[in-house]
């Protein structure tokens, strides 16, 4: 084995001049050091990820996809501009130092409004502008609304970046056997088979020449979901060319240089009321940060459309996307991809009209959410998914009456809160609602198999970074079969074991892949059942299907095993029935016409000490509806985990580029991550059922819920707190000496 | 940098005598040369915790440690705890309670909170959050791990009244 190590730019925006290797090479145990002419015509910029958003009229799109190594330019800090291979991972990380950058340093693009001034510095010195997509959708006419309406309000909304934060960093070990003419490529990764196709298609193999492996990748959170990468494009090479194994890991330095991240969006919005609160139209026009390079397109920012309003009933909705060029990250779904920025800016919005009309915040919520008797609805914005997006089932109003009663909101503002304001505390309470775009296309397939053994294997494409995908396929499995969960082996990540599908992201995992589980043992039953009536000379009707065997329901003592129909239906002499297919096996595929759309509420009640502005977060409650949970056990630890981010993302965690476009968060002590002291003292989940109709088991996704609502809450309860300063916040990814600030600002001081 | 030096560790009972170059990282020591990879390493820089061993009893990151430091001295490694079939009290909690999702940071946990319970067998949940305030999990919100810790602390209490 060998170790591959990158030198990465310091500068975030710079022309080359020259790399010097000469003393890197020299040093023993070093056995390449190669830039990109060494690699020739195979450096060029890589796929799209996702395709242009064609289907949207009047869209305008340039796309400058992933280069796997600067040529005569770096355009974010951690670019790559050399890989070395060593006989270790130390001594390649020290062949790194040895290798000397001289660059002409450019101004870096950082900020989103001055990126699209016409004077700005350009990212891509082939275009006129940092605008890479530029995107319009409504629905009714905002202007005619705003023109009726008794309240007008604007806010300027800044949501910042952070980081995925897979405590697994991604890493690799890649090996081309030359005999076998084979490449199999060990990793950490949420879409496998994709990986595995740009890899074939780079290097002129079939598919079936690149074997992917993504064994129990530690937690992936969004952005494992790229390939194409610098790392890929140049590992799987170079393993190639040289006909050894070799070995890349990131450590957490590198991941904050190397891996991408989210959010980054100003919004320019306002809402338009009626003066008993009744909202007749929102308005959002916003810069959304795509970093150096723009393979993902639109995805984030479209989730951001599509999660605004989704809720509330918006008769006229206008939403615009400026997506620009920046010298930072290239910008990739994180957990919540887009939803909490499109909620953070209508609850944000909400807050302010509420203040305006002297509204309760949960009044204004309950006055305008769409009832349980409009599904579906049509919302005529076009999603990540291409198609318009359209809210499948839900009950809004449950979502937010439970969780108003578990975190006793009317308790609270009548009797807590006044005491306890009397005490000179400063506690406040925030509620929100949010929906969650879950489960999109295009599809996943499985293929179940019932061995000889009378056991059940499930293989699907999707991979597993944690979501209990091995708990929860085999349930769902063991539901159609008659067998034991325990009985049920479920491989997932191996393109050896499966090889159709998209990936593990947008929450859809078991909501897909699940239902094509459901629909493959759903065949094998059906094919049991046909060869044990055969067998049991009995019809269909009467037999049974439980405790792995095929029996005739009033007589159980008339059996066949599952395993010895799946000999049977092997046979290895005689004849085969034409149209037959052998083995106790089948595969089946499922996509939806639209996402399920989850939805829920969140209510968080904060202790805010006014000196140091440290913030506690005393309790907080959480209602989802993911319809029909497969295991509510493994749905809650999914909610956790999201409320966990939300936190993050409330108060701790910020990627803070410098105007220079320096990473300033680039450890675990400059980046924030919430600990379980961070975390609230109380956490309380409710749940509403109402099941997807648009899968036969009912679900809908739960992955992102509970980063989704979390900021917007913060905010919310945070200003409570402090009622008797005024102060507003208008921003996400805060921390004590932000909220100082803002406090200081609302003071006049 | 080549010069390499002969360590004696203990590791989970077992005696291992190699030669390390200086400035091999006691974690890399442990899963590249002892091939014991329960130990996982999250960041390299001692915040996340995912590596932590017991180092003559005294949990420790192993990834901000030299090999070199750990000549003649005891190390107990998350292989050290149970095994598949007998589960320690503690990694039988935490698949009862759901409190570990892609399990990446699970054997820090494990071994902090075996140790901790050792000193501290009735914690309560500040307690226990104060406890594993050094262990970074990004999946479970710490939720499902304190409760874990409560309930291992209850089948520790059982398993020393049974003996």
């Amino acid at each position: 084995m060998i170790y591959a190590a990158f030198k990465r730019s310091d500068f975030a925006h710079a022309r080359i001049l020259s790399i010097d290797t000469s003393e890197a090479e020299k040093l023993p145990g070093v056995i390449g050091v190669y830039t990109a002419k060494d690699f020739g015509d195979y450096i060029k910029p890589g796929p799209l990820q996702v395709p242009p958003p064609t289907a949207i009229k009047g869209s305008t799109y340039q796309v400058r996809t992933t280069l796997p190594i600067a040529i005569d330019k770096v355009r974010y800090s951690g670019e790559p501009v050399a890989i070395v291979l060593a006989e270790s991972r130390y001594i390649a990380e020290d062949a790194c130092d040895y290798i000397y950058l001289d660059v002409e340093p450019l101004p870096a693009v950082i900020d989103l409004e001055k990126a699209l001034e016409p004077d700005s510095p350009l990212v891509h010195d082939d275009t006129t502008t940092n605008l890479a997509a530029h995107v319009v959708q409504e629905r009714g006419n905002y202007a005619e609304a705003a023109a009726k309406a008794d309240v007008v309000i604007k806010r300027k909304i800044h949501v910042d970046r952070v980081a995925g934060s897979a405590l697994e960093n991604r890493g690799m070990v890649v090996n081309w056997d030359e005999r076998a003419q084979l490449m199999t490529i060990w990793c950490g990764s949420q879409s496998p088979i994709t990986l595995r196709n740009q890899t074939a298609a780079r290097l002129g193999l079939f598919e079936n020449q690149v074997h992917v492996i993504t064994p129990f990748t530690g937690g992936g959170f969004g952005p494992k979901i790229n390939t194409s990468l610098p790392d890929d494009v140049l590992i799987t090479y170079l393993a190639k060319k040289l006909g050894r194994p070799i070995k890349w890991l990131e450590d957490r330095r590198e991941n904050f240089l190397s891996t991408t991240s989210e959010r980054d969006q100003v919004h320019f919005a306002e809402i338009a009321l009626t003066k008993d609160g009744i909202i007749l139209g929102v308005k959002d026009v916003f810069i959304h940060n795509s970093g150096a390079y723009n393979p993902y397109m639109l995805t984030v920012p479209l989730n951001t459309q599509t999660h605004t309003v989704s809720n509330y009933r918006v008769p006229n909705f206008y939403t615009e996307i400026k997506m620009t060029w920046t010298n930072e990250m290239i910008v990739t779904p994180v957990r919540g991809a887009g939803r909490p920025q499109g909620v953070f800016v209508m609850e944000r919005l909400l807050d302010a009209a509420a203040k305006e009309l002297k509204m309760d915040p949960a009044e204004i919520r309950r006055k305008n959410l769409i009832q349980p008797d409009e599904y579906q609805v049509h919302t005529g914005i076009i999603g990540q998914d291409f198609v318009e997006g359209v809210l499948d089932s839900g009950d809004y109003p449950s979502s937010l009456a439970k969780t108003l009663d578990i975190i006793e909101y009317e308790k609270f503002r009548k009797e807590i809160q006044p005491r306890l304001r009397a005490e000179g505390k400063h506690v406040g309470i925030g509620i929100c609602c949010f929906t969650e775009g879950t489960a999109v296309g295009p599809y996943e397939g499985a293929k179940v198999t019932v061995g000889s053994n009378g056991k059940v294997n499930v293989a699907t494409g999707v991979a597993s970074q944690g979501q209990a995908h091995f708990t929860t396929m085999a349930q769902i499995a063991a539901d159609q079969l008659g067998v034991s969960y325990r009985d049920v082996n479920v491989t997932t990540g191996d393109t050896a074991a499966f090889a159709w599908g998209a990936g593990t992201f947008a929450s859809r995992g078991i909501t897909i892949a699940g239902t094509a589980v459901h629909l493959a043992a759903g065949k094998v039953r059906a094919k049991a059942l046909e060869l044990a009536s055969k067998y049991l000379e009995t019809p269909q009707e009467e037999l049974e299907i439980a405790d792995g065997v095929v029996r005739v329901a009033d007589m159980p003592s008339k059996f066949i095993t599952l395993g010895d129909l799946a000999s049977r239906a092997n046979p290895m002499r005689g004849t085969f029935p034409p149209g037959a297919e052998p083995g106790l096996e089948a595969t089946a595929y499922y996509g939806p016409p639209y996402g399920a759309t989850g939805a829920g509420a969140m209510a968080m009640i904060v202790d805010v000490d006014p000196e140091t502005m440290a913030v506690k977060i005393d309790r907080l409650a959480i209602v989802h509806d993911c319809g029909t949970p497969v295991n509510p056990m493994i749905v809650e630890g999914q909610v956790h985990g999201g409320v966990q981010m939300g936190i993050g993302n409330a108060f701790f965690e910020k990627i803070h580029y410098d105007e220079n476009g320096q990473l300033l968060t680039a450890s675990f002590m400059d980046y924030l991550f919430p600990q379980a002291t961070d975390m609230p003292a109380k956490m309380e989940l409710g749940h509403v059922e109402v099941p997807s109709p648009l899968n036969p088991l009912g679900i809908k996704g739960v992955g992102e819920a509970g980063a989704i609502p979390t900021p917007a809450v913060f905010n919310q309860a945070v200003e409570d707190a402090l009622y008797d300063t005024g102060v507003e916040i208008l921003e996400s990814n805060l921390s004590p000496s932000k909220i100082f600030t803002y406090v200081k600002k609302a003071k006049g001081k | 940098m080549t010069q390499k030096f002969p360590i004696t560790v203990t590791v989970n009972g077992t005696p291992y005598t190699r030669e390390v170059e200086p400035r091999l990282l006691l974690s890399d020591f442990i899963r590249h040369e002892l091939k014991l990879t329960g130990t996982h390493v999250g960041c390299e820089h001692g915040l996340c915790g995912a590596c932590t061993i017991l180092f003559d009893g005294e949990p420790a990151r192993s990834c901000i440690m030299f090999a070199v430091m750990a000549d003649g001295h005891d190390i107990k490694t998350v292989e050290s705890l149970g095994t598949p079939d007998h589960l320690h009290p503690v990694q039988e909690a935490f698949m009862e309670k759901h409190a570990l999702q892609c399990g990446f940071c699970t054997p820090g946990f494990l071994i902090d909170i075996v140790h901790y319970l050792g000193n501290n067998p009735n914690p309560t949940d500040e307690e226990i959050r104060e406890a594993i305030d050094g262990n970074f999990c990004r999946c479970t919100g710490y939720h499902n791990i304190v409760e874990a810790v409560k309930l291992a602390a209850k089948k520790m209490a059982a398993a020393r009244q049974g003996a």
